[in-house]
């Protein structure tokens, strides 16, 4: 227990000033620099240059787009709702900001005028204003594409819509398991239990819940492959069709800003959020104002810390490039099947497999530790692995593609073909 | 005038004027964007009274999930363009009176009955469980002990509605 004194009013509202404008300033430079990440991995995944004109390595290319989308004249469609057209960039770029105020980024920070809490706010429903904002999110891009009166845009806002109704559920759902380990909402608490509670991150007894989550967050920031409000093949942009110059870098912005909370939520809630493995002197909790409970807390304590939660957040923010360069679109109906038949059972199931195992073990005494976690990862592992049995063999998900390739492969066998004489065999090289 | 009497009077604004838009709309977007306001600022209300996780429940189940759906319903049937108001001066008159004397008795109400915020389960006020409770066991403890029986019924009950709209949507399953 370490008593290094609450913040005074005055000094309090100075702190969370500076805090709000470092994570506001923050948040921009990087979704700047995500922008230019994405062209450059993109580049390199597809086997070309990408941006490397402006300044050294390209690393000026985004101030050059923000320039280009500040001076560039901005154009509104005569028959568009006016009010709603101006509204819908602006609702869908502050819910992604507000995310960022309630997320951990370092261990508690001691100053000479008491100790600062390295999270703007520390809300008692933690995870829950999260759900509550990132699902106000949606009405930015349904208004987008109402709006502008333009049956594309429509048809992309209808989508974000639907997809964004359909994966909330399992996104909420796949966080229950977390709650009940940690008995409670905030994100404090639940970096303080991966770090000395369980003294294991939620990644391992909670595997799966992990990787619902992240096809669920993929869904709800309408990434690919599950774009589909702007699949660009179908829908020209799809919601910001009719968007230019800075209103459409505000949806750009908003977009990016999801992300990174994406990102920062899967460090936080699986990952340890600011923890650093194996190391017990940075576990510490904040239990009153200014009184801190483990480690004792020092200023290169909290660097370090916040060093390695950003490098969990910048990891999953190149996952999210990643899985973009590599994976292709899916069709609307799998995506719904997806969602509504795959996940949400999937998570409900695992909610109750996760229940009774944590009532088996409280039933038998055995104390909450790492002896604790490790039996949730050995269940958790055998549930990861018939979840995937099951995904894996086109019995769930089988694309066009993959069906053709099981309608063709009796053909091949000239012993099926013998039996199904009225189909006759496709002549190679037929170019079907 | 304290800072949280200043934020009650802009969120109380703004949900009484969201309401005010949601009847006089002209479109079904707007109605339901002037819903959306109002249910927000009720959530933010509850938050200021210190109720967060009915607040934020508010907001994810109302504003953020049973909007989306009438959203969705308004955006199939495309009633966003073309509509005609379906209350006439005599339904609007009888309308605004009913709602103004409703209004009128709970504001009487309000200022001659002393009211204090209790939450059963041992006669505790609401800051006195959410401090030894947390923000969702303050909630959760009451529902899940004393009135168990009509919580699992009133899910029994959703249950059955669902079912219902399947069925009646879907004659043959």
């Amino acid at each position: 227990m370490h008593d290094l004194g609450a913040l005074s009013d005055t000094a309090f509202l100075i702190a969370s000033t500076i805090k709000v404008l470092v994570a506001f300033v923050v948040t921009l430079v990087v979704v700047a620099m995500w922008t230019l990440a994405e062209r450059r991995f993109s580049a390199f995944i597809q086997d070309r240059l990408g941006p490397n004109r402006v300044g050294p390595f390209g690393l000026l290319q985004p101030a050059a787009d923000g320039l280009k989308n500040l001076l560039k004249e901005e154009s509104s469609p005569g028959e568009a709702a006016k009010f709603y057209f101006m509204l819908a960039p602006m609702l869908a770029i502050a819910p992604a900001f507000l995310l960022m105020a309630v997320i951990p980024w370092a261990a508690p920070l001691p100053t000479p005028w008491g100790l600062v809490d390295m999270v703007i706010a520390d809300v008692p429903i933690g995870i829950l204003f999260i759900l509550a904002f990132s699902s106000l999110g949606v009405y930015g891009l349904f208004l987008a594409g109402w709006s502008s009166n333009n049956k594309y845009a429509f048809l992309g806002g209808l989508r974000a819509s639907a997809q964004m109704v359909s994966y909330e559920v399992s996104l909420g759902l796949s966080l229950i398991p977390v709650f009940m380990l940690v008995g409670n909402v905030t994100l404090t608490e639940t970096v303080w239990v991966q770090q000395e509670g369980l003294g294991i991150w939620f990644a391992f007894p909670l595997g799966l819940a992990f990787f619902l989550f992240v096809i669920a967050s993929f869904a709800e920031t309408n990434r690919l492959p599950f774009d589909m409000p702007e699949a660009e093949a179908e829908l020209v942009a799809g919601y910001h069709s009719e968007y230019s110059s800075m209103k459409f870098s505000m949806f750009m912005i908003g977009e990016y800003a999801h992300l990174l909370t994406q990102s920062a939520l899967m460090a936080t809630l699986f990952f340890g959020g600011w923890d650093i493995p194996f190391w017990q002197g940075d576990d510490m909790r904040v239990i009153a104002p200014g009184v801190v409970e483990g480690a004792e807390p020092a200023w290169w304590k909290s660097l370090l810390t916040f060093f390695a939660f950003a490098a969990k957040t910048l990891f999953f923010a190149f996952v999210f490039i990643w899985v973009r360069w590599t994976l292709p679109r899916f069709r609307y109906d799998q995506i719904m099947d997806l969602g509504w038949k795959a996940l949400l059972p999937t998570s409900l199931a695992f909610i109750m497999l996760m229940a009774a195992s944590i009532l088996v073990l409280d039933t038998l005494g055995l104390p909450f530790g790492l002896g604790y976690g490790l039996i949730l990862t050995a269940v958790n592992l055998v549930a990861m692995v018939l979840f995937f049995w099951v995904l894996d063999n086109d019995r769930i998900l089988a694309g066009a593609s993959a069906r053709r390739e099981v309608e063709r492969r009796p053909s091949e066998d000239e012993a099926v073909v013998v039996e199904e004489p009225e189909e006759p065999a496709v002549p190679t090289g037929a170019g079907v | 005038m304290t800072f949280y009497s200043l934020l009650w009077w802009v969120f109380a604004a703004l949900a009484f004027g969201g309401g005010i838009g949601m009847v006089a709309g002209r479109t079904p977007v707007a109605s339901l964007l002037s819903l959306v306001l109002t249910l927000f600022s009720t959530g933010v209300i509850f938050i200021l009274l210190g109720a967060h996780f009915i607040g934020v429940v508010q907001v994810i189940v109302y504003a953020g999930a049973i909007m989306v759906l009438f959203l969705f319903v308004i955006m199939l049937l495309n009633l966003g363009h073309d509509y005609q108001p379906d209350l006439r001066r005599a339904g609007w008159i009888a309308g605004a009176s009913v709602a103004c004397g409703v209004l009128a008795w709970l504001i009487m109400r309000t200022f001659t009955h002393e009211t204090t915020l209790v939450a059963s389960g041992g006669g505790m006020t609401a800051a006195q469980a959410v401090e030894q409770h947390g923000a969702v066991g303050a909630v959760a403890m009451p529902m899940f002990n004393e009135y168990v029986v009509g919580f699992e019924l009133t899910s029994l009950l959703l249950l059955a509605a669902i079912i219902g709209a399947i069925v009646l949507a879907k004659r043959r399953i």
